[in-house]
């Protein structure tokens, strides 16, 4: 567990280092997540159990994560009370929108290869 | 003693550990109550945690850098936690692979719908135009979405909560509405979740199963790229 918790620091390292060393305009976390990913199908094995176990033990937890940095909305209260409808409408309008366009359009293209 | 029990609050709103402790136990309480209201979309433990503690912080006048000074040693687990979204991606990469295309079509499509629709609304709605700008990328992970603002003059604090907001109503309304849509593939669901509500909707996909998890997670990780390439080229088409 705690040997695949340190591969998630190295990678998440490794991916900060890429994105200094070229300027990208990419977040060191999501470049990481790619350079692991690319290992993984480089080794073309099983995931080692340490990095099994430390993934599926920080994720079980992902939505917990995202609290602390979602409280910060707090700093945009007024700008929220000014604006809101046009905030809320573009946020709950759009999501709403966007989640059904794109698994619609998803679904009728997964749905017509199974049939073929 | 007596004297010292009226400082003790003074004294540990000062304390990160305490907010630290704030934070766990309003998620416990919180997921406690989305299970006990089992059905309820509006229900999630995201948007409830985050709704208390707004309330606690605004009723108790403590400013969100006090906060922060406990809630920084959860939120700096959201990189690792990214780096392990990889691993139920390479698990699931025979699928992936099969579906490639659908994939990549649908994240071209519904990239462009998510900054089409927040554009639109927000404008019809009479937005200025610096907040517009701010809501465009708001499907995007918020590092991404912050740094496209930025380059482009927007308000990025302001992104940063919108794509939180964004987040929260994906996770509470999405598996809902993608009932009443009657897709049922894991594989869909939590594409389209990620893709329009990123890591907030990937939490909320991994909760109906590794599959779903999984590929909410590619379609988070994609539409970062496509949202960071898409909202440059429109805004100078366009604005």
């Amino acid at each position: 567990m705690l040997k695949g918790f340190l591969f998630l620091l190295l990678f998440l390292l490794a991916g900060d280092v890429v994105v200094y060393l070229f300027a990208l305009p990419l977040p060191a976390p999501v470049l990481g997540m790619a350079m692991l990913l690319a290992w993984l199908g480089w080794r073309r094995a099983d995931v080692p159990l340490d990095l099994e176990e430390a993934s599926s033990g920080i994720l079980k937890y992902l939505s917990l994560l995202f609290v602390p940095a979602g409280v910060g909305v707090i700093l945009h209260l007024q700008r929220l009370a000014h604006e809101w409808p046009a905030i809320v409408g573009a946020v709950v309008g759009g999501t709403l929108l966007s989640v059904a366009l794109s698994a619609l359009f998803l679904n009728r293209f997964v749905h017509r290869r199974e049939v073929q | 003693m007596i004297a010292r029990l009226f400082g003790l609050w003074a004294h540990l709103q000062e304390l990160p550990v305490f907010w630290l402790a704030a934070t766990l136990g309003v998620f416990q309480f919180s997921s406690w109550l989305a299970r006990r209201s089992k059905g309820f979309p509006l229900a999630n433990p995201v948007g409830l945690s985050i709704l208390i503690l707004v309330l606690i912080l605004y009723f108790t006048h403590t400013a969100y850098s006090v906060y922060f000074s406990g809630g920084q040693w959860i939120n700096f687990l959201l990189a690792p936690a990214t780096v392990a979204l990889a691993v139920p991606l390479y698990q699931q990469y025979g699928r992936i692979r099969s579906m490639l295309l659908p994939l990549v079509m649908t994240l071209v499509f519904g990239s462009l719908v998510a900054i089409g629709s927040s554009v639109g609304i927000s404008q019809l709605l009479g937005a200025s135009p610096s907040s517009v700008l701010s809501l465009a990328p708001k499907s995007a992970t918020a590092p991404v979405a912050m740094g496209i603002v930025e380059k482009l003059g927007g308000i990025s604090s302001l992104t940063a909560a919108v794509v939180i907001l964004t987040g929260v109503t994906g996770a509470m309304t999405a598996p809902w509405l993608l009932d009443r849509l009657n897709i049922q593939r894991p594989a869909v669901r939590g594409f389209a979740m990620g893709l329009v509500s990123h890591g907030i909707g990937t939490a909320r996909a991994f909760q109906e199963s590794a599959e779903a998890g999984a590929f909410a997670g590619l379609g988070m990780g994609l539409n970062a790229l496509m949202t960071a390439l898409l909202v440059p080229l429109l805004y100078h088409w366009f604005a």
